[in-house]
């Protein structure tokens, strides 16, 4: 059965890649769709299976790489850990197929779409389900690939076509510190199996090590660079450039991609290796700290932004700050639970953004949309689920899941936790704000679309209508149904077993009352709060715009990351490559090397050219004086 | 063993060149010396699979050893392979049908010649790769400058007796040196068979200077940083074939001659000399990949390209771990069918613009579609994405290098970094975006034959990929007894305190 979950969408990817053309556009979507959702099935199987019977198992496909000591195969390694990212990645997976259908019915591309969608899902899966670092990393830039095709799947967009080579490329930079901490693995270990790997751990805990010549505790350099990895897949603060160029993809993409699945890999990767985190409380800090400043930071930059992708994408950016910080704090199960959480409510913002961008025939300009709840009723309800589950309202799933972020770290007794706690509110509040800011943008006020009229507008089809509504209702209840499986004080050990280490058990106590009632009164406070500055009273935000001219630029423009890196990295290189051809090998090498010996030998050779004359009177001359040098060392001698 | 297989292997490609030669060159005719070069180069790849299926995996020594008096009480001719020749043997059987076929697009006059050219190379090829005494190994080694030169000067662009001569100055003087070091050889032990100077050793006060002599020629044709220049000329000034089969098998004569000569004869000058050629290649790694990064022919970029993948190559040998050389070993054959295709995908287009400046080009996707398909994949092999040959290779010899020094495999890490950068880009100039020149939108899809040359590239890049076994297999004994026989593992620890 696992074999089947991995291979069917290969399988699908195979069928329409190759033979989309030969099978048809309709054949092609079935297929994909039916092989992704049937392993969605066997996904939700498996999960009860774990959930009731804490079923483990861990299936040897192949042997791929043996060399020397290094033993690597290619596995399915089923935990509760895997189960769970099985089925948000299916599931999240299935229906985004399906939406595809509808939302890219007038691209002329349709089976290379499904076929690269099938691939993302397979290489995501091979991601989860590996038993060692190294198919994890093929994992890891697998989905990397398939993000780069369908980040430039529009491959006439120059803007598309440079979003997707960002995204590699930063995605490379994270990619390099992971690899040297699969190298630093091996090296201190022997082998890259998970199992092995943990199970040596508490040997060498205090171990030092050099690296480039500063001295680290080898657990906190594998920790670190096997971060760096998670940093840049899942776009935290200083990698996270890339994230919302993504956006050039197509929406289904973005959902899939850049807020479901890919981008919480980086998580998955922390929460994987918390035998290792376990052992590493510099590591958890960094962590904590580089969460709490992605969802901080992520948030302020969504607050301005204009493109309605681009505002969920910031939105995204900073949700996966707050798995960090609850990582970081320890609170592992609590981490995957806003992943699982969040995979629901985010899809079903970007897939209804999707909708809405439908519906306004490709645009994504905020202050160009505006009015029109009545004309997509469904799509604003739905929308305005997600947002609230995605805010933290009362009982729907993010309130569950946040929440249970801000009060681990407040209890927690690490040193970033309390201020992990006092941003995880602050943001909470940014977030609340941001996403009603575009909730009454695109629906309320008035119709301000100058090129569409307004009584174009309509729903769109049953096929991208129906994963909505399914996403909402998880979106809605997956917070309340699962909230004792994943993080119950004591009904949690049981589920996540062994895949998940704990080193002490987590505190039970709870944070003051008045804490606990903070977040969710200021949450459901700005709802009203922002309905008054973006509907009814717009110039209160102009002014206070105008006033702060300064920092809305600073953070219009994304705190100016894109320009400090093409400054620092791009040009330099660019300018160092010119000059290293130019200069070095052009008027360095080759001019004193080839180029010169044989200017030298040309040179030589035609001073040589001269002696033979051919007058007699010229070599009698050099002969007597050849014939007077001799005799002169004769008699000297 | 009385059938002598790799004699046959050696002279088949001669004797099928003189059958060539003596075929009537009317023009009718050419197409008939086409046939007879891909029958007998063919024939010879199915002989060097049956080789490698008959080979014993499991066994330290050489086999299928052959020899015969040459030189009385001087040299012998003598050839055998071990599990890392016969994977070399294998590449350049199996690279050379793919020339043979392509020549037809690229080759407008006196095919007759070119073709008799490349069975020739391939003789001087599969001979450096078997043989086991070093004047037999040097003799190949030297005369394959010959029909590589011909090739250059004779069927390449326009500056192709700049760049021809350009290749064989460096590569001859680098070879002298080596000559050299082999006489010495002769004088010091009195033989010059392979196999009974890795059992008797050289003693060490004259290896670091033989090092030095062999290390000058093998750092030309790697070729290493700084004498790395004559390769992009070479490359962009010779047909298609001709760039297929230098950077597809000439370049990895060199690195087979490292781990055959340098680390098997010298083992204290190689443990030595660590810190120059991790210096050296480490300069290749990035100096190359950033000049790469800026190219505008696209010949160019892949030639400097082939030089950053070479560092790789010498870096993991000299690291003396398992995983280091084997990852070389397995770098070099996978960037033996990459380069190879790439130059080939270069070929494709260059045959219908007649241009290999790379802003000429841009959006073929839309009208090459199964171009685009096999570019992609041959990119992902060069830059090393995992499922793909280039990854293994890549990734093994990092492994080992960090084994043995941290800064140096960061360092090579970052090469990994910037090789995503300039094949991505490459790729997006030319293939992605909008059809804008009028002569680029008339160009065609593959025709069947590069189908089918392209496809026999793409196979094997994606399975050894996913299931590099078969190849690891067949050097691990080698590799394993190479470090035992010298000690090079033990010697290691020592130096590094373990």
């Amino acid at each position: 059965m696992e074999y089947l979950i991995l291979f069917l969408p290969l399988i699908g990817s195979i069928i329409s890649g190759f033979f989309g053309k030969t099978i048809g556009d309709k054949l092609s979507q079935l297929i994909t769709c039916v092989l992704v959702s049937v392993s969605a099935l066997l996904s939700l199987f498996i999960f009860f299976k774990v959930v009731s019977s804490g079923y483990e198992h861990n299936a040897i496909i192949a042997t791929w790489i043996n060399s020397g000591s290094l033993n690597v195969n290619w596995s399915i390694k089923v935990d509760a850990l895997s189960a769970v990212m099985l089925v948000v990645v299916t599931l999240v997976s299935s229906l985004v197929h399906i939406y595809s259908i509808g939302y890219m019915s007038h691209d002329p591309h349709k089976p290379r779409f499904m076929s690269y969608l099938s691939l993302f899902t397979f290489a995501m899966l091979t991601l989860v389900t590996s038993d060692n670092f190294l198919q994890l990393f093929f994992g890891w830039e697998g989905v990397g690939l398939c993000s780069y095709f369908l980040i430039g799947f529009w491959y006439k967009k120059e803007t598309a076509n440079a979003a997707a080579i960002k995204a590699f490329i930063v995605n490379r930079v994270g990619d390099f510190g992971f690899a040297l901490g699969i190298f630093l693995i091996f090296y201190i270990f022997g082998t890259v199996n998970y199992d092995e790997v943990f199970l040596k751990i508490p040997e060498i805990i205090d171990q030092k090590i050099n690296f480039l010549s500063f001295e680290f505790n080898t657990t906190d350099l594998i920790c670190l660079l096997l971060f760096i990895g998670a940093m840049g897949k899942s776009a935290q603060f200083l990698l996270h450039t890339w994230l919302p160029d993504a956006m050039e993809g197509p929406t289904p993409v973005s959902a899939l991609i850049h807020a479901a699945t890919m981008v919480t890999a980086g998580v998955f990767l922390v929460v994987r290796c918390s035998p290792i985190y376990e052992y590493s409380e510099l590591a958890l800090s960094v962590i904590t700290l580089v969460g709490m400043t992605t969802a901080f930071f992520a948030a302020t930059v969504a607050l301005v932004q204009t493109d309605i992708k681009k505002i969920i994408a910031y939105s995204t950016c900073s949700q996966l700050g707050y798995m960090f910080f609850a990582a970081g704090v320890g609170a592992y199960n609590v981490a995957m639970f806003h992943l699982f959480t969040h995979a629901f409510f985010k899809a079903l913002l970007f897939l209804g953004s999707g909708s809405v961008i439908h519906s306004f025939k490709d645009e994504q300009d905020v202050t160009k949309m505006g009015g029109v709840f009545r004309k997509l009723p469904y799509t604003y309800a739905l929308m305005v689920v997600g947002t609230l589950a995605l805010t933290g309202f009362p009982f729907l799933s993010g309130f569950y899941s946040k929440d249970a972020i801000i009060e681990f770290a407040y209890i927690s007794e690490t040193k970033f936790g309390i201020y992990a706690a006092g941003i995880g509110v602050l943001t909470a509040v940014m977030t609340s704000i941001y996403s009603w800011r575009l909730i009454f943008k695109t629906f309320h006020g008035d119709y301000k679309n100058k090129d569409l009229s307004i009584d174009t507008m309509h729903e769109s089809p049953l096929s991208m209508m129906l994963p909505l509504v399914l996403l909402a209702v998880g979106a809605i209840f997956s917070g309340f149904l699962f909230k004792e499986l994943f993080i119950g004080h004591d009904t949690m050990y049981n589920f996540w077993g062994e895949s998940i280490k704990f080193l002490e058990p987590l505190r039970k106590e709870h944070p003051p009352t008045w804490f606990l009632f903070l977040t969710p009164t200021l949450v459901v406070l700005t709802i009203p709060l922002s309905y008054y500055l973006f509907v009814k009273n717009t110039k209160i935000v102009d002014e206070i715009v105008s006033i702060n001219m300064p920092v809305y630029i600073f953070l219009q423009k994304k705190w100016y990351f894109d320009e400090l890196y093409d400054q620092i990295f791009i040009k330099p290189s660019k300018n160092f490559g010119i000059f290293l051809w130019k200069k070095i090998d052009g008027l360095i090498i080759d001019k004193f090397g080839p180029d010169g010996i044989s200017n030298l030998v040309k040179l030589f050779s035609f001073k040589a050219v001269k002696f033979q004359s051919g007058y007699i009177y010229q070599y009698a001359f050099i002969m007597l004086l050849g014939f007077s040098i001799l005799l002169t060392l004769l008699i000297v001698k | 063993m009385n059938f002598p297989i790799l004699s046959s292997l050696i002279l088949l490609p001669s004797i099928g060149a003189l059958f060539i030669f003596f075929v009537r060159s009317s023009n009718s005719q050419y197409q008939s010396s086409k046939y007879v070069a891909l029958f007998i180069t063919l024939a010879n790849f199915f002989l060097s699979l049956y080789l490698w299926i008959v080979f014993d995996k499991s066994i330290v020594d050489f086999q299928f050893v052959e020899e015969r008096e040459w030189i009385s009480g001087f040299v012998n001719y003598k050839v055998g392979v071990d599990g890392i020749s016969i994977l070399f043997i294998l590449l350049t059987t199996f690279i050379t049908p793919i020339c043979v076929i392509t020549v037809n697009a690229t080759i407008k006059n006196r095919l007759k010649d070119f073709l008799i050219a490349i069975l020739i190379l391939e003789t001087f090829m599969i001979g450096v790769f078997c043989s086991l005494d070093l004047v037999v190994f040097y003799l190949f080694f030297e005369a394959g400058l010959i029909p590589m030169f011909l090739i250059i000067g004779i069927w390449g662009g326009e500056r192709r007796v700049y760049s021809a001569f350009k290749f064989f100055l460096y590569t001859l003087l680098g070879s002298v040196l080596m000559l050299v070091a082999i006489i010495s050889i002769y004088w010091i032990t009195g033989t010059t068979d392979v196999i009974k100077l890795y059992e008797l050793g050289i003693d060490a006060k004259y290896q670091n200077l033989l090092w030095l002599a062999f290390f000058s020629s093998f750092a030309v044709k790697t070729p290493m940083w700084p004498v790395h220049t004559w390769l992009p000329d070479a490359h962009v000034e010779a047909p298609t074939a001709g760039s297929v089969l230098l950077a597809a098998i000439l370049l990895k004569m060199a690195g087979y001659g490292f781990i055959r000569f340098s680390l098997g004869l010298f083992p204290d000058a190689s443990l030595y000399f660590v810190p120059l050629v991790y210096t050296l290649s480490l300069i290749a790694i990035i100096y190359t990949s950033l000049v790469a990064l800026m190219q505008e022919d696209m010949k160019k970029l892949i030639a400097y390209s082939s030089v950053a993948h070479m560092g790789f190559v010498t870096l993991g040998i000299f690291t003396m771990t398992q995983q280091g050389i084997e990852g070389s070993i397995f770098q070099m054959i996978s960037h033996g069918l990459v380069s190879a295709a790439l130059f080939l995908c270069v070929g494709v287009v260059y045959d219908r613009l007649h241009t290999r400046l790379i802003n000429r080009y841009g959006g073929l996707v839309s009208i090459m579609p199964k171009y685009a398909i096999v570019f992609m994949v041959f990119t992902l092999g060069a830059l090393g994405l995992p499922g793909t040959s280039g990854f293994v290779g890549e990734f093994l010899v990092l492994m080992g290098a960090f084994k043995k020094n941290i800064l140096v495999a960061t360092i090579a890490s970052l090469g990994v970094i910037l090789g995503a950068a300039y094949m991505l880009w490459l790729y997006k100039r030319i293939i992605f975006g909008n059809l804008i020149n009028e002569d680029v939108k008339k160009m065609v899809d593959l025709k069947r034959f590069e189908i089918v040359t392209l496809w026999l590239l793409v196979l094997p890049i994606i399975f050894f990929g996913f299931y590099p076994e078969p190849l690891i297999n067949s050097i691990e004994v080698s590799v394993a007894n190479m470090l035992d026989m010298n000690n090079l593992d033990k010697i290691n620890k020592l130096a590094l305190g373990e």
